[in-house]
């Protein structure tokens, strides 16, 4: 079994959004509609202000509640990775998942599906790394495998400092960000 | 400081979540208070009453079919992806409330053609002559009618709780999440029910009896309001800000005036004087016990969509 996850560097990330532009040409994403995006988060007080930057996307939980709550078995964990996925011809859009997911990464596609990151699983299964991370200029994102203590995203999380978004609501996020 | 800039725009979800419009209040409000007509219904039934309660055992059962109907076709009206509905009975996910809901709607459905069929009405059997035949067999046997209460008042109270959990299993949305919702939801129905044969009944004793059973039930409901918010500003910072969009926030106005005063509170002291000869039965406390039962659900799903864990907490 694998556990696919993100590490992603928030100190080299400068918010190019070029992972967002990847994503859109990659997955055909229809305009006014984001599958990843940017965040920019400040804290502190004047001077000593702090700014983050983040490319997030659904979080693929290790709990997903998106899962649990779906009447028609269309949101899914796939038999790869834990990657969550939507079954698009199943999917009534009764629109629980997205009220059950404390980030918000799901939205109804305009065919009436809902729809969100799916990892580019399409690619991890051709075994390249989904477009996003493959794409980044900075190279600030890593994916791979948890399981396996040597992959990529394994030995970066082991030796920085990292949080994942509001570990709190329970869902047990697998996006990491690196500080 | 914390702020936070994000280029999403996705439709429906920034900058609050709104996915849900007028169809899912207004199906959750018929639903509770379909579930509230079948209890009561189903207790006359029960105590084999349903000769004295000719409006809560004759009116109740077929108006009912047609408010589940109505709320059903809102509840489809909702859907996004319309025409895979039958998805939902492909399939049974028992982690799902939703799931639940739809299976325990079909479960309903008989009960209440079962109840209706022990007094059909009579513009009915003028038109299918064979039900009178049908309802004799099952309305002269006590045990059967007995039996068809239990149904109702079982499933009617699963039904109304259901439309609570429905929301409160959501733990993404801090103001939902709240097990009391189911109860307060089921109370509000009965409520509402009983509201509406203290309206209609023509029969002086069931119209007073209805009131003072409404008069329980709208001070059940205070209570349990009261519960739900408590145990909202006694949990966690997100919880705290949800209950205060209610309390203090932009839901304030709608949730004091409409929900509280003239949902709850006002009815309340009207019809415990009109239940006190103090006063005539006028319709104006049942029709706003109605309403309030409406703006509820409208205030708890709208202000539910806006109550959020992510924007509280930086996160670095
Ligand atoms: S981030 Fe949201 S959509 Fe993605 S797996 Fe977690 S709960 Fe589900
Ligand atoms: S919108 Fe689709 S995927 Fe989401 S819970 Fe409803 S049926 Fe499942």
């Amino acid at each position: 079994m694998a556990r696919y996850a993100m590490a992603i560097d928030t100190v080299r990330c400068v918010g190019c959004m070029d992972c967002v532009a990847a994503c859109k040409t990659e997955n055909g994403v229809p305009e006014g509609y984001d599958r990843d995006w940017i965040t920019y988060e400040s804290t502190g007080q004047f001077p000593t202000l702090h700014m983050e930057i983040r490319s997030e996307r659904c979080n693929h939980c290790d709990d997903p509640p998106c899962v649990g709550c779906c009447p028609c078995g269309a949101s899914h964990i796939h038999e790869r990775g834990g990657v969550v996925l939507v079954h698009h011809d199943k999917c009534s859009g009764c629109k629980a998942c997205i009220a059950a997911c404390p980030y918000d990464a799901r939205f109804i596609h305009p065919d009436g599906y809902a729809d969100k990151c799916t990892f580019c699983i399409h690619r991890v299964e051709a075994g390249k790394d989904p477009a996003c991370v493959a794409v980044c200029p900075t190279h600030c994102m890593h994916f791979g495998d948890l399981e396996d203590p040597h992959s990529e995203v394994s030995r970066i999380l082991a030796s920085r400092n990292s949080h994942a978004l509001v570990p709190a609501a329970g869902t047990k996020p697998q996006i990491f960000y690196l500080r | 400081m914390n702020e936070i800039v994000s280029t999403r725009t996705n439709p429906m979800i920034d900058p609050a979540i709104h996915i849900w419009g007028w169809e899912i209040p207004v199906y959750l409000f018929l639903g509770g208070l379909v579930a509230g007509m079948m209890m009561i219904s189903g207790y006359f039934l029960f105590r084999g009453r349903q000769k004295e309660m000719a409006t809560s055992c004759l009116t109740l059962p077929l108006l009912s079919v047609v408010l589940l109907s109505l709320g059903m076709f809102a509840l489809f009206l909702d859907l996004a992806h319309r025409w895979y509905f039958w998805r939902m009975y492909m399939t049974f996910q028992p982690a799902s409330p939703m799931s639940w809901g739809s299976w325990i709607l079909l479960l309903v459905y008989p009960a209440l053609l079962a109840n209706a069929l022990i007094r059909p009405p009579a513009w009915l059997t003028a038109r299918i002559p064979a039900l009178v035949t049908l309802s004799e067999r099952i309305g002269t046997r006590s045990a059967t009618v007995k039996f068809i209460g239990i149904a109702n008042m079982l499933l009617g109270a699963m039904l109304g709780v259901y439309t609570g959990v429905l929301l409160s299993a959501f733990g993404a949305r801090p103001l939902w999440n709240s097990s009391i919702l189911g109860l307060l939801f089921l109370t509000s129905g009965l409520s509402s029910a009983a509201a509406f044969v203290h309206l209609v009944a023509r029969d002086e004793f069931e119209q007073k009896l209805l009131a003072k059973a409404d008069n329980a039930f709208l001070t059940a409901e205070i209570v349990i309001i009261g519960m739900f918010l408590i145990g909202l500003l006694s949990s966690t910072a997100v919880h705290i800000e949800a209950a205060q969009l209610l309390l203090s926030g932009p839901f304030a106005p709608v949730f004091w005036v409409f929900v509280i005063g003239l949902g709850i509170v006002i009815p309340l002291i009207v019809q415990s004087l009109a239940v006190n000869h103090k006063v005539a039965h006028t319709p104006v406390a049942p029709i706003l016990v109605v309403l309030g039962g409406l703006i509820l659900r409208f205030v708890i799903v709208q202000a539910g969509q806006v109550s959020h864990w992510t924007r509280l907490f930086p996160s670095h």
